[in-house]
């Protein structure tokens, strides 16, 4: 697994070019590193932006799917309302709120968990064919 | 603090040329919107270019930033045309949810710089008509 810790506006690039640079190794054709690290991009950006530091896991998954794992793992303020935050256009930050949707539609698999005051943990998966 | 984005922005006759050649963070996107508006103002350019082929991400903030550039340019009487985005990333922005209505596009320089070219001559006309 690779760790990268966000901490300031450059990590979320190394963020997203270590997950394409992992996709690719992995077998990924171009338009699916380039979601992956797009929606990578989305989400970095919300740790900085929401908890100013967190870290972002990169792992191979093998079961049932053959894949790549993107965990963000932030002890920010949390979401108040995950169903809220998963609408197209929401945002509580001024941003264009197409981090969460937009994220899901790139990706095979989403999920959040959040609780407040305590942090916030977001899954992504994309999966080979 | 940085002041400047430090991306060149060259002049060619009315028009500005700003090729993005490596991967931007966001701090930089914000930078780069002053010093082409600024650039815009100096030198009163009619047109820009924004050649983004280099770029293998385009996220929500970079998109944005890049439409929002476009529309302050255009209050400054200069048409901004983003080139050479590629395909992966046409398709990815869209998936995403971004339509960059407004924004105008070109697959290269050359077919970016005879937009430019053309439009500017049928404002001319316009104004010779009115």
């Amino acid at each position: 697994m690779e760790v990268i810790p966000i901490k300031e506006e450059s990590d979320i690039v190394r963020a997203r070019v270590a997950a394409k640079d992992m996709a690719q190794k992995m077998g990924f054709g171009l338009v699916d590193q380039t979601r992956i690290s797009t929606a990578v991009s989305e989400l970095a950006r919300n740790v900085f932006v929401y908890a100013r530091e967190g870290q972002v896991h990169l792992e191979v998954l093998n079961n049932p799917h053959n894949g790549i794992r993107i965990t963000f793992i932030d002890q920010g303020p949390g979401i108040p309302d995950i169903d809220l935050a998963m609408k197209d256009g929401w945002s509580s930050s001024g941003s264009m709120g197409k981090g969460l949707p937009g994220a899901k539609r790139l990706m095979n698999r989403l999920e959040v968990k959040s609780e407040a005051g305590k942090g916030t943990t977001v899954i992504i998966e994309k999966w080979l064919s | 603090m940085l002041q400047s984005s430090a991306i060149p922005i060259l002049k060619i006759g009315d028009f500005l040329l700003v090729s993005i050649q490596y991967d931007i963070h966001d701090k930089i996107a914000e930078l780069l919107q002053q010093d082409i508006l600024k650039r815009i103002s100096e030198t009163q350019a009619k047109g820009v270019l924004v050649d983004i082929s280099a770029l293998e991400t385009v996220d929500s903030f970079i998109a944005r930033s890049l439409a929002d550039t476009a529309a302050m340019a255009s209050i400054l009487d200069a048409e901004l045309i983003i080139v050479g985005m590629s395909p992966t990333v046409a398709t990815t922005l869209t998936e995403l949810g971004l339509t960059m209505a407004g924004v105008r596009a070109a697959v290269n320089l050359d077919e970016g710089y005879d937009l430019l070219k053309a439009s500017l001559g049928q404002r001319v006309v316009d104004r010779r008509n009115r």
